[in-house]
């Protein structure tokens, strides 16, 4: 960031790719445990919310009521309680999933059209049945929108776990520690393949909910996209 | 519950409102920020998202931007300028000052604020019913009009609703600017961190939270104000078009504030 030197400093990008191997793969594991485990958490909320209304807006007004707390100020908060363990960043990167991950998954199963229930009765499914076979795979397009904007958001905020300590958050030590010693160089490594990560796994997802449904030829707002990779 | 008697007690203090370390001044910081971004957002969106919607030109290439500026974090928008206008400050004449806090905080906060209120003005004026905009093109009304006096006083609800989130969204993620040497709530967030003082920290929390939520409800009422009472009674009468879903979807890509 001193005049003096040049914004990207392609020496130091080479000689340090072990490191940007290394944070990169921290900030997707980071990133990708957080979106597993809370894909399994929202998943088992969202069955339980579909079954009654009350539920539904309860667990509604709590995800979104976390999604007003700065989640800066809900890692320094568990720092007291766990440490600075990888818990401490997984905890608020799990529960600011929920929001987007249990509103997709709820509004998936939604969209199943009463018809299609009622044939599936008629035919004599079980409910378990049902659910697997017909359900599951008629929600997968917006079940999947919803991991795609978990996954994303996600990787976002791991770049924020780094200014609660060094262990771990990936490529936001980079961003830290080129803003504290004003070398660009390493702020453009840790933004500039933050961005780009994010990207690629969108892109990946969508293949991912390609091969789940090969029976769909478009969906919506994936088939504009298609038009423009096209 | 120690944390929040600490916080309160930390906001009740007297010499925690004065100086420029003090509640009112950093809320300052923090509003004027806050709507010079989303005002410059909307003076971008609101045209760009006008022409789409009136015209459904363009349509998937703005949309596919938004959706793919909503995957840029802000916390890389506001350090990937922040390089670029320290070193613009002597070329261009302002101060370093403004280079390593203001600058990048307003950028990164107008870029957050953009996408909700393109989508939001797109999708309302798409969900006018194009029977109406047909039978007034029959009445002779030009285009401006249809836009002007149809379409828009139609699409007002999801149109606010748009703004309403790039507000909210806004005034969370523009604790950010502490990162970058700004002032503004977040501060309280960042010295909290630093120094290791939680009372310092969860006050900050609960002014954050409470600001979101004053804006929130603020454009609640500016929406129940402006927005003519005929559109509201025929449009709780209504079911939802497809595109108010795609309003609703900026909500949902919000990242947790910062």
């Amino acid at each position: 960031m001193r005049p003096d030197q040049p914004l990207i400093d392609w020496a130091w990008i080479v000689d340090h790719l072990d490191d940007i191997a290394f944070r990169l793969a921290q900030h997707l594991a980071l990133a990708g445990i957080a979106v597993a485990a809370g894909f399994v958490v929202a998943f088992a909320l969202s069955m339980w919310a579909l079954r009654s209304p009350r539920v539904r807006a309860l667990l509604t007004a709590i995800a979104g009521g976390l999604y007003t707390i700065p989640s800066l100020a809900l890692f320094a908060a568990l720092v007291p309680i766990t440490g600075l363990s990888v818990l401490t960043a997984e905890i608020p990167l799990i529960l600011y999933t929920q929001q987007i991950l249990i509103r997709n998954i709820v509004a998936g199963f939604d969209a199943v059209p009463a018809e299609v229930l009622e044939a599936a009765n008629g035919m004599g499914y079980s409910s378990r049945q049902r659910l697997r076979t017909i359900e599951l795979p008629l929600a997968i397009p917006l079940i999947v929108s919803g991991v795609r904007l978990a996954a994303v958001t996600t990787i976002g905020l791991v770049m924020v776990v780094t200014l609660i300590g060094d262990n771990f958050g990936g490529l936001g030590l980079f961003i830290k520690e080129g803003i504290q010693t004003f070398f660009a160089t390493k702020v453009y490594v840790g933004a500039g393949l933050s961005v780009l990560l994010a990207v690629v796994v969108d892109l990946a997802l969508i293949r991912v909910e390609r091969r789940l449904t090969p029976w769909a030829a478009s969906h919506g707002a994936l088939a504009s996209l298609r038009e423009l990779e096209a | 519950m120690d944390l929040i008697s600490g916080a309160i007690a930390w906001l009740v203090d007297p010499a925690h409102w004065q100086g420029t370390d003090g509640i009112p001044i950093r809320l300052w910081e923090h509003l004027w920020i806050s709507a010079a971004s989303v005002l410059t957002a909307a003076a971008v969106a609101l045209p760009v998202g006008s022409f789409i919607g009136h015209t459904g030109r363009g349509a998937s290439l703005a949309i596919n931007l938004a959706n793919i500026g909503r995957a840029i974090p802000s916390y890389a928008i506001l350090v990937i300028v922040l390089p670029i206008s320290l070193r613009l400050a002597p070329v261009v004449g302002y101060e370093p000052a403004l280079g390593l806090s203001e600058i990048p905080t307003f950028t990164a906060m107008t870029a957050l604020a953009i996408p909700p209120i393109l989508v939001g003005t797109y999708a309302g004026l798409r969900e006018v019913d194009r029977d109406l905009v047909e039978a007034a093109r029959g009445m002779g009304l030009n285009e401006p009009q249809i836009l002007f006096r149809l379409e828009v006083p139609l699409a007002l609800t999801v149109i606010l609703g748009g703004i309403r989130t790039a507000g909210v969204q806004v005034v969370a993620t523009a604790t950010l600017g502490a990162v970058v040497a700004y002032g503004g709530l977040g501060r309280y967030l960042i010295d909290g961190i630093a120094r290791n003082e939680n009372d310092r920290l969860f006050a900050g929390v609960i002014l954050v939270a409470g600001l979101a939520l004053v804006v929130e409800a603020a454009f609640a009422l500016l929406q129940r104000v402006v927005v003519s009472p005929g559109v509201l009674v025929q449009g709780s009468g209504r079911r939802p078009g497809p595109f108010r879903e795609l309003a609703e979807v900026p909500r949902a890509a919000e990242s947790p504030p910062v």
